[in-house]
């Protein structure tokens, strides 16, 4: 029955189903709008019948599910390079070994005195087999140099770590009521080793609290309260004019503009308290109803028109019920919700008001809703619009139309038409959409703001100092996400800021953009020697770079015809290493996975680290090399499918700058104390071997071999490697340049290895001759043995 | 007669727990029933209210991390900070106690007296000479030597060989341990390990077996003290020599008596003079398996040059040591070494307090307390040119 169309295709889906009443198969068509997917909430109806048709594996969650690759630290490779150079040394030993042997035993009297004859069969048994199983016995004699423990031990050491992290106590957000959570302990060390900081910004960098800020209806503003001091006063919940009073036109405008907002949306009204989704109570005394919707930003709206005196009630039978500032209630019935989506940037609503009018009103993104926009004071919204990016806040525009029954007729046909298509359904609607959202008026446009985290700021400035790059990589408009990172001192006043936007490379060939900006930076920095002598040079040099998702999909794009397309991506990265900060706006999720993986790739493999706390950032979190969730309000995802996840942005600091330093120290000094104590065992027993004629006469006893590495040793070491603080906690906060010396793995070189390892052998040394020399034919009881 | 079987009653059941209020618990009075109040109305309230109070907090934040030094990286450290004003007295002060152990190690090592006899015979000089060639048997040979002055006992003597290679793998393994715990079985077919010691010519086991226990040392040795011309034997005491586990553990002789019948169709080690049990046939407690001077040679050496304890002297007028004067021994030479380059010697030495004759221990202290001192030294340079220049 079901039509098979890719089952990885999420938004759509095609099928038939026959119903049978009586005999009579009826045939029915199926389409996505049929489709619950996982997760779907049941509203406005008590039950539905339904009948399952993807399960187990087949289910479009399984088949999109993207298989989290191992993640491997930084100190797990080169704990293994080690590894092979421990392999050389004891190979290299038994080979010298046996040499020596078959030297030394060159004088008869040296390989067969007379107390140790040979038996018959070894006698005639062939050289090569003798020094093939003489090897092979050198083999195992020396085959305690590989610390076989020390897998084990390190793995105890970061599963016990990571408690450390979960008991935190400043991790703890006492606002959510959570703590730091961490799902692979494989990572712990991996946290002082970050080089690349890549964010989202809202919800991670910001609260995604949306609170109403202002709205402009023809460029006149309203606020919903005033603002004293910082301290809302709750008595003054009536309009603020601050512009003008505006003439009966504009009263007209501006009810028809709260009605827009009180109707083009797609809130829901819950009784109940608990709901899953966004909560916010409509009446401040009762907490009986919340506002929910899949947008925060929608019942941040709402929530504004109830402060300004439109209060959207509830939908009953297709009646939207609003209570007016007279405290009436209006009905008006709704006809069509043309929905938002992504590529459009804009949602619709038919109306038709009690009095009979039919009206549809649009709310989107400035850059959809102006070029549709026939007539209203552009010029003014256009001006408050740029004004509140500027400042941070998320704008929205809102236009209406008003529809004659004629037109509406045609609209009708068209969305009709539309639906009832089993083939390209998809892109009908779309046109269909578009061609009845066009001729608007402009209303006006708000303002939503989306606060900053607490301490967001100082946690990047740490970040900046401690030699991190930091990326943000966001779904907002770039004026909007310039003012958070702004805000966020991720740009300073100091930064010089290139851009390679679409508005640029409209201008100009991205070519030559490309080529102009790499020239910019790399000139700046082949005069820098000779600006080094000015105080200000350091911080000139700072570059921040601004790029959106479609230059930045122009830059990857593999092309075939362009041999120079690869070094696009060259100039990019090299613009980009020579920034501090770098800002990615208007991003899909899938183009944050991307520049991920193609900073992961770049030549110096810099460890990346991802955080983020919606859905569309789990690609992201999964392709970094070290993926934080941020315990949100977009749901779980992030924090499911993330390596680390903390309640907020803040905590990433201490993640980083104190525990990322710790396990790094620790492990590092574990893993080299581990080959330092094996060489310090072992390289006795090599020397020995040139004391008893070379027969692999062990040293020690085998209870001693045995023990040595499980219990001897593996106990004070692991106790070093879980409380070792080499500096303070809280200079290593104060002083996040700290973080530098550790970075690219500096502590897991190979000099500081040889150095290891020349200590071990130079200690053995010691120990053996010291021994030697201790015992050389003395008397050690009184008895005189 | 009654009330104290009740008595007994009620106390075996109070061992079996406090919650049961059976009778007899019941009808004993006194001190029972006022723990038992004392638990229900002191300790249940503050327990309760412990209790109480963890819960009011844990629903408050139930995910509350506990704010403990330990969880929260607080427990306290101690950490040295190395300046200058530490480093350079703890240096000279390490230094001068590492002087003052080395030169009381090296004094006390030097006061040790050793005296060691080559008997080899590898030069013609020799008087062993005429015994250094392998064909002759039973060879007898003197050495004489002089004490200048009274060589302090207890004396021990050692004999030493050199070159000889005790530790090898193979040649150690040579030998069965359960044989050698007295397991008859093992005396009928010895361990593989034996090979080519486990079987002779006529098939016969080898009994001890082994390269190990063949190769036993068996030269002997008599000391004489010259007293006016005639010589007077020196007493020589063999017991005790081997460490104590080899003889009390590791080592039995089969449980028959007489010992020689546990050894019928079995044979002695091919170099060995006389059998296992004929090793001392004057002391049970010394021969077989058991025998001193066996254990002391089946206790290997750890390295080529060694040597092994042979007797003490520790009997009659030679409790205080060998006086001074001339003195003669005899040896019975049957070991034969020169093949592979090796050297016999017999030591006669004595021990202090830090045990026998070691000039190393001394002479590494010494060294190290010396470059201590040294090293301050240089730091002390090194700070006063790099230190003071910046206050002025």
């Amino acid at each position: 029955m079901i039509s098979p169309v890719h089952a990885w295709v999420l938004t759509r889906f095609r099928g038939n189903i026959n119903i049978y009443m009586g005999n009579e198969p009826v045939s029915r068509s199926l389409a996505s709008q049929n489709l619950l997917l996982r997760g779907a909430t049941l509203k406005n109806t008590e039950y539905i019948y339904g009948v399952a048709i993807y399960t187990g594996m087949e289910t479009k969650m399984a088949l999109n599910y993207q298989s989290k690759s191992q993640k491997r630290s930084a100190v797990e490779k080169s704990m293994n390079a080690y590894l092979v150079v421990y392999l050389c040394i004891l190979i290299s030993k038994a080979v010298i070994n046996t040499a020596l042997k078959y030297v030394w035993q060159s004088d008869p009297n040296k390989d067969e005195p007379w107390y140790n004859e040979k038996t018959e069969t070894e006698r005639q048994r062939h050289i090569l087999i003798r020094a093939f199983t003489d090897f092979l016995a050198f083999m195992v004699l020396f085959n305690y140099i590989i610390p076989v423990s020390m897998y084990v031990t390190v793995e105890m050491q970061k599963f016990l770590g990571s408690y450390f992290m979960m008991w935190d106590d400043e991790m703890f957000d006492e606002e959510l009521g959570e703590r730091a959570v961490v799902n692979t302990s494989d990572l712990n060390e991996e946290l002082g080793q970050v080089e690349y900081v890549f964010t989202d910004k809202t919800g991670t960098l910001t609260e995604n609290n949306m609170e109403f800020i202002e709205c402009c209806v023809d460029g006149n503003v309203y606020v919903p309260h005033v603002i004293c001091n910082g301290q809302v006063m709750p008595g003054a919940a009536g309009i603020d004019m601050i512009d003008t009073s505006p003439g009966p036109d504009a009263r007209e405008h501006e009810e028809l503009f709260f009605r827009a907002l009180c109707l083009c949306h797609t809130v829901q009204v819950k009784e109940e308290e608990t709901v899953d989704g966004i909560k916010h109570g409509i009446h401040q005394g009762k907490s009986s109803s919340f506002y929910i919707s899949s947008s925060p930003d929608e019942v941040a709206l709402v929530e504004g028109m109830k402060r300004l005196g439109f209060t959207y009630l509830r939908l009953r039978d297709g009646q939207m019920e609003i209570l007016n500032r007279e405290d009436e209630i209006e009905r008006f019935e709704l006809l069509e919700v043309l929905t938002f989506d992504s590529v459009r940037r804009r949602m619709s609503v038919i109306v038709r008001s009690s009095t009979g009018e039919l009206y549809l009103f649009c709310k989107g993104a400035d850059s959809s809703i102006f070029p549709r926009v026939i007539s209203g004071k552009v010029e003014q919204v256009k001006a408050r619009v740029e004004h509140n990016a500027v400042e941070g806040l998320r704008t929205l525009c809102v236009a209406y139309r008003p529809l004659s029954a004629e037109q509406y007729g045609q609209v009708c046909h068209l969305l009709t038409r539309a639906k009832l298509e089993f083939q390209d359904q998809d892109k009908l609607v779309a046109e269909a959409y578009d061609l009845i959202e066009r001729d608007l008026i402009l209303l006006g446009a708000t303002a939503v703001e989306d606060r900053l985290q607490d301490k967001a700021a100082d946690t990047i400035e740490s970040l900046h100092k401690a030699g991190m790059k930091v990326w943000v990589l966001t779904g907002d408009k770039m004026e909007t996400a310039a003012a958070t990172c702004y805000a966020s001192k991720l740009f300073r006043r100091s930064t010089q800021i290139l851009e390679l936007t679409t508005k640029r490379t409209e201008e100009q060939s991205l070519h030559d953009v490309l080529f102009e900006l790499s020239r910019t930076v790399l000139r700046h920095y082949g005069g820098m020697p000779r600006d080094t002598s000015s105080g200000l040079s350091s911080e000139y040099t700072d570059y921040g770079l601004i790029i959106d998702g479609a230059t930045l999909s122009a830059v990857m794009r593999p092309s075939q015809e362009e041999s120079n397309s690869g070094n696009y991506k060259e100039i990019f990265l090299e613009i980009c290493r020579n920034c501090s900060a770098v800002l990615c706006c208007r991003m899909a999720p899938l183009q944050k996975a991307q520049i991920v993986k193609m900073i992961k790739a770049s030549k110096e493999h810099p460890i990346t680290l991802a955080i983020g706390d919606g859905a569309n950032d789990v690609s992201m979190i999964l392709e970094a090399h070290v993926g934080i969730g941020i315990m949100g309000k977009e749901g779980r995802q992030a924090v499911r499918n993330s390596d680390y996840a903390i309640p907020k942005f803040k905590h990433l600091k201490k993640m980083l700058l104190v525990h990322g330093h710790y396990y790094y120290i620790r492990i590092s000094e574990l893993v080299q104390y581990f080959f330092y104590k094996n060489v310090c065992f072992i390289f006795p027993q090599f020397l020995y071997q040139f004391f008893c004629g070379f027969s692999q006469q062990p040293l020690y006893d085998t209870a001693y071999l045995t023990l040595y590495n499980i219990s001897f040793t593996s106990l004070p070491i692991l106790l070093y490697s879980l409380m070792e603080q080499h500096i303070n906690i809280d200079i290593l906060k104060k002083e996040p340049s700290l973080y530098r010396d550790i970075t690219k793995n500096s502590l897991l070189t190979w000099p500081i290895f040889t150095y290891w390892t020349v200590l071990g052998i130079y200690d053995a040394i010691v120990m053996f001759f010291g021994a030697y020399f201790l015992f050389d034919n003395t008397t050690f009881t009184s008895n005189g043995q | 007669m009654y009330s104290m079987s009740m008595w007994n009653v009620g106390r075996g059941r109070k061992k079996k727990g406090r919650g049961m209020t059976g009778k007899g618990e019941l009808l004993h009075p006194g001190k029972d029933l006022s723990v038992l109040l004392t638990s229900l109305f002191l300790c249940s309230p503050v327990d309760c209210a412990i209790k109480a109070m963890v819960k009011h907090e844990q629903e408050e934040f139930p995910n509350r991390p506990d704010n403990t030094a330990f969880t929260q990286q607080r427990l306290p450290a101690w950490q040295p900070i190395l300046s200058a004003g530490i480093v350079i007295p703890g240096f000279v002060l390490i230094g001068l106690a590492f002087i003052g152990v080395g030169v009381g190690l090296f004094i006390t090592s030097r006061d040790v007296q050793v005296l060691e006899l080559d008997y080899t015979g590898a030069v013609a000089t020799d008087p062993c000479y005429k015994c250094s060639d392998p064909s002759i048997k039973n060879c007898e040979c003197t050495m004489e030597f002089h004490l200048d002055t009274l060589f302090k006992g207890p004396v021990f003597i050692y004999y030493g060989l050199t070159n000889y290679f005790q530790n090898q793998r193979k040649y150690g393994i040579s030998k069965d341990d359960n044989q050698l715990y007295g397991d008859l079985d093992t005396f009928k077919s010895p361990a593989s390990e034996c090979f080519p010691y486990g079987y002779d010519s006529k098939s016969k086991p080898i009994v001890p077996c082994g390269a190990l226990a063949n190769s036993m040392f068996n030269d002997t040795f008599r000391l004489y003290r010259m007293v006016n011309g005639s010589k007077k034997e020196v007493p020589l005491n063999g017991k005790g020599i081997a460490w104590w586990t080899d003889q009390n553990v590791k080592y039995r002789n089969p449980n028959e008596t007489p010992l020689i019948n546990a050894f019928n169709g079995t044979v002695k080690p091919i170099n060995w003079p006389k059998a296992a049990y004929e090793l001392d046939t004057t002391d049970v407690y010394n021969n077989g398996f058991i025998n001193q001077d066996f254990l002391v040679w089946m206790r290997r050496a750890a390295l080529p040059n060694f040597r092994k304890l042979y007797r003490r002297i520790t009997k009659d007028e030679y409790q205080a040591g060998l006086p001074a004067g001339n003195y003669s021994l005899e040896i019975s030479y049957n070991y034969h070494v020169l093949s592979f380059k090796g050297k016999k010697k017999l030591v006669l030495s004595n021990i202090s307090w830090m045990g026998g004759k070691n000039d190393f221990l001394g002479i590494a202290y010494l060294v190290v307390g010396s470059l201590c001192v040294i090293m301050s030294i240089v730091m002390l340079i090194v700070y006063a040119k790099f230190k003071f220049p910046e206050e002025d």
